[in-house]
């Protein structure tokens, strides 16, 4: 043990346990898919993957393009220029992941069908009576389903990449403006490269999020290989052959995020050791602020609230008629306690394996930390059948060992505690806690644990000193996408939950599957409610800092030589 | 919340647990069948019996869950919908065989398994929606739908859904799968717009001068035309006229909900109970009226709404028998690229 780690000597064992329960899942399919598929790669071969890696690989990247072009651009945005109604747009430009995409895809076919209100009113403008007469591009293709989970799932990408931009030396941004690079040339040359590693993990979430993706893309036409893992499992009972498509889609994922990280493997994104400070936004006036409110409302409006006034339309048709259900509160309560829960343990398992990974470089940790990111990348039923087995064994383990010890048994203790959710939910956004922590702390150069070192701080006195506060806005960040992935989540959650307990998720899909999901427009507004409160919360934390952070700016200004 | 979440997860614990020492008059239900359909059938069982029915509503999975909780799994009863499915959960070894004179004598016997491990509750039927006013047939079949006179007409929903498995593996039933095969390249080259969607769409897309025919199920035309489903999906159901296709060789696909009781219930004897007041009169009426369904039993009525659409004859071929096809009909949907 180096002296560099002592005091965390726990971490590393702790983190191997974590690694193994995260894994547990995936190494429970790879049991399941050897156990054999018959003839189904030769069907896959000939019929279905011509056609379903086309469609998989044009939906990613449709949607890669969409998520990092909105993402970063309205980042840069709001970050390096000041314009009227920027401090909304800054949280607003969040919500698009507050409502689960499947709600969205359902809201834009009522909107946008030859019958909704947005062709009847054109028709009406045009003088046209029949649908026939105006014939418009169908939601319902690839086009619609690229646009939509472009729209939708930038927040991603917005989100890593601002806390970047956000963190980024304002010194080196200034270095390069003497240099006379002019705020695009920023952009270009000096905060995109820097935000790489920002970009990647957003774009990865939301491209996870697309390719694993079942409802949404399914209800409007798109066959990706997510839909074929269903069909084999679901209409041909070959839950190994599911498995096996699943377990190489996988290793596809993988293997991508290991390429990207393999292309910057040379470079280094942490900062000097000294006091960072942010870049003071350029204020915008006239047609130009105009064209950078409308650059960043334009993502929120489509990608939340069009759908969300649509959606609060029909919720206030229903309640008209059908009242309020009572049942909605205890779901609201199960819904963000349940959320609260895993995303707390998410964030400290997460801190406690990008910690270890930070003091103890090595191939092993890194392997570890690379583990957290396998729950994000497979579809969430396969995962929670995956999990089925685990949750099985821990509970006969468990039982077996309390009946010997106590004589007492514990019968299905997780999965009637809902303690199974929780470890599906962290199985599953692991990596959100994970990347970002990383991507914050990457940012803190090794210099600084030297130097409180050598000044005599522990390894525990450095990362609770030095460390937690300054990546508590990744922290943040981390904890809010979490929070809000948890509260909408649903294979898992309709799978592994305790008799008895709704939650708004399962809730609204109920209505959903039974075509009636106005009905749970409500509880897509709660959880819109209550996955806003955090971002706004967030925001206000952001905006005392950047507040702080001008005065300190505005004193440096005053005083140039001793702040320099 | 923390508090109340703590609550019940020891109220949950003391339930299953520790299941052992408390007997409350209770089951437990594992549905795949949303909410809203089950509650009425439960509030009533409830009122009746004093019985308290825990419900999981759930998805695909339902059989695994079941599986991986083995012997201690609290599951009394496991409801779902589609035969295939039912004979699955038979097959799997997680359903227990059942005698009761009251469900063998209420459900006729091509609607149950023989050894009694899975029982039908309600019927529906898979119908053909066409523009009403747009469309003069009175009467179709189900071969009709590959007639090039459709050409770009017609809309369905996936053909990977189960209830269009069951329909393609009645077909197989019915002609072999080669001329299933040729049959769904018919239906395929005949689409309007992509297979998607829901049944409840056809109607939509009619109605928006989309399509001009499509398949969908029967008590969809009840939820729609009884307002059900809202302002909008009346109007859907109105730009309809529902036709009872039948086979060139038999009656109309028909299939059906349905229920086991858990190999492991712990509440095996409330769970019969259950049963058998889904297929009395009063459960059976629920099925008919609520939810716009045909009953399984003799005698009992049809909504008014579903009477109109025509009397129904349904296909006399084996329900598990038109199961055992639906690999060949996955596969074949496939093969003809029928989703692409």
């Amino acid at each position: 043990m180096t002296r560099m780690t002592r005091g965390i000597s726990g971490f590393p064992i702790v983190s191997a346990i974590v690694a193994v329960f995260v894994a547990a899942p995936v190494v429970a399919l790879l049991f399941l898919a050897a156990q054999g598929s018959g003839d189904l790669w030769p069907h896959l071969v000939a019929y279905v993957l011509p056609q379903a890696v086309m469609d998989t690989a044009i939906l990613l990247v449709g949607v890669g393009i969409l998520v990092i072009v909105i993402g970063t651009g309205a980042a840069w945005l709001v970050t390096a220029y000041d314009f009227p109604g920027r401090g909304v747009l800054q949280w607003a430009l969040l919500l698009p992941l507050a409502m689960p995409t499947y709600i969205i895809a359902y809201a834009y076919l009522d909107l946008l069908h030859p019958v909704g209100p947005v062709q009847t009113a054109l028709r009406a403008m045009l003088g046209l009576s029949s649908p026939r007469d105006l014939i418009l591009p169908d939601i319902r293709s690839m086009g619609g389903c690229i646009l939509l989970f472009g729209f939708v799932l930038f927040p991603y990408v917005y989100f890593t990449t601002r806390a970047m931009f956000v963190m980024q030396m304002a010194s080196l941004v200034e270095v390069a403006r003497t240099l006379g690079a002019s705020r695009f040339g920023l952009f270009w040359h000096v905060a995109l490269p820097l935000a790489r590693p920002a970009i990647a993990v957003g774009a990865s979430l939301a491209l996870m999020d697309a390719l694993n993706d079942i409802g949404a893309s399914e209800f409007l036409g798109v066959r990706t290989m997510t839909v074929s893992i269903y069909s084999t499992w679901v209409n041909r009972s070959n839950l190994p052959g599911a498995a096996q498509i699943a377990l190489i889609m996988l290793a596809l994922v993988i293997s991508l995020i290991l390429i990207e990280r393999y292309a910057r493997r040379r470079q280094s994104y942490a900062g000097a050791a000294q006091r960072s400070r942010r870049l003071s936004p350029e204020p915008l006036h006239g047609f130009k602020a105009l064209l950078a409110i409308l650059a960043c409302a334009l993502p929120v409006v489509i990608g939340f609230v069009a759908p969300a006034l649509h959606l609060l339309v029909e919720a206030m048709q229903r309640v008209q008629f059908a009242g309020i259900s009572t049942s909605l509160i205890a779901q609201t309560i199960n819904t963000v306690t349940i959320s609260a829960l895993a995303t707390a343990v998410a964030l400290a398992i997460g801190l406690v394996l990008a910690f270890t990974a930070r003091l103890l470089r090595g191939r092993v940790t890194q392997m570890i930390l690379r583990t957290a990111s396998l729950g994000y990348a497979i579809p969430g039923t396969v995962l929670a059948i995956g999990l089925l087995g685990p949750i099985a064994l821990i509970e006969t383990f468990v039982g077996d060992a309390a009946h010997a010890l106590f004589g007492i048994s514990t019968g299905l203790f997780m999965s009637a505690s809902g303690a199974a959710l929780i470890y599906a939910y962290v199985a599953r956004f692991l990596t959100i806690s994970t990347g970002n922590i990383e991507n914050g702390l990457a940012r803190l150069s090794p210099s600084l644990d030297h130097a409180a070192r050598t000044l005599g701080a522990s390894a525990s006195g450095v990362v609770t000193r030095i460390h937690l506060p300054l990546i508590s806005p990744a922290l943040l960040s981390a904890a809010v996408l979490i929070f809000v992935d948890c509260m909408k989540e649903l294979p898992a959650t309709l799978l592994l939950r305790p008799l008895n307990f709704e939650t708004l998720a399962t809730h609204l899909y109920g209505e959903a599957a039974r075509g009636t999901y106005e009905d749970g427009s409500i509880a897509a507004l709660a959880i819109v409610l209550f996955g806003l409160l955090p971002i706004i919360l967030l925001s206000r934390i952001g905006q005392r800092k950047v507040a702080v952070e001008g005065q300190n700016a505005a004193e440096s200004a005053l005083l140039p030589e001793r702040s320099r | 919340m923390a508090q109340a979440f703590v609550r019940s997860t020891l109220c949950a614990l003391a339930l299953f647990g520790f299941a052992g020492a408390a007997k409350a008059q209770e089951v437990n239900l594992y549905t795949v069948r949303e909410p809203g359909l089950v509650r009425p059938l439960i509030e009533a069982f409830t009122k009746k019996t004093g019985i308290k029915v825990n419900t999981i509503f759930m998805n695909d999975g339902l059989a695994e869950r079941v599986q991986a909780e083995g012997a201690r799994s609290p599951a009394d009863v496991l409801m779902t919908v589609d035969v295939a499915r039912l004979v699955e959960i038979a097959e799997k070894g997680i359903a227990q065989p059942i005698r009761s004179e009251t469900l063998e004598s209420a459900i006729p016997a091509q609607l149950r398994d023989a050894e009694g491990r899975w029982f039908a509750l309600s019927m529906r039927a898979r119908l053909v929606y066409v523009a009403k006013d747009r469309v003069r047939d009175e009467a179709i079949t189900y071969e009709d739908l590959a007639d090039p006179k459709w050409k770009g007409k017609l809309c369905i929903r996936s053909g990977q859904h189960p209830y269009n498995i069951a329909l393609i593996s009645a077909y197989i039933a019915h002609h072999g799968e080669a001329a299933a095969e040729t049959w769904l390249r018919g239906v395929k080259a005949n689409l309007a717009r992509r297979a998607t969607g829901g049944d409840r769409e056809v109607a939509r897309d009619i109605l928006g001068n989309l399509c001009e025919a499509g398949v969908g199920n029967s008590y969809y035309v009840g939820l729609m035309r009884s307002g059900a489903g809202g302002p909008d999906q009346l109007k859907w159901g109105d730009a309809i006229k529902v036709l009872l296709p039948t086979f060139k060789t038999g009656g109309t696909h028909v299939n059906a909900s349905g229920a086991a009781i858990a190999k492991n219930a712990p509440n095996r004897d409330n769970a019969v109970k259950f049963l058998e007041f889904l297929v009395s009169d009063e459960g059976q009426k629920i099925y008919t009226q609520d939810n716009f369904e045909y009953p399984v039993k003799s005698g009992a009525m049809v909504n008014p709404i579903i009477a109109a659409l025509g009397s129904l004859q349904p296909d006399t071929k084996n329900l598990s028998e038109i199961a055992r096809h639906r690999r060949a009909a996955s596969m074949l949907v496939d093969k003809v690229g029928f989703d692409n």
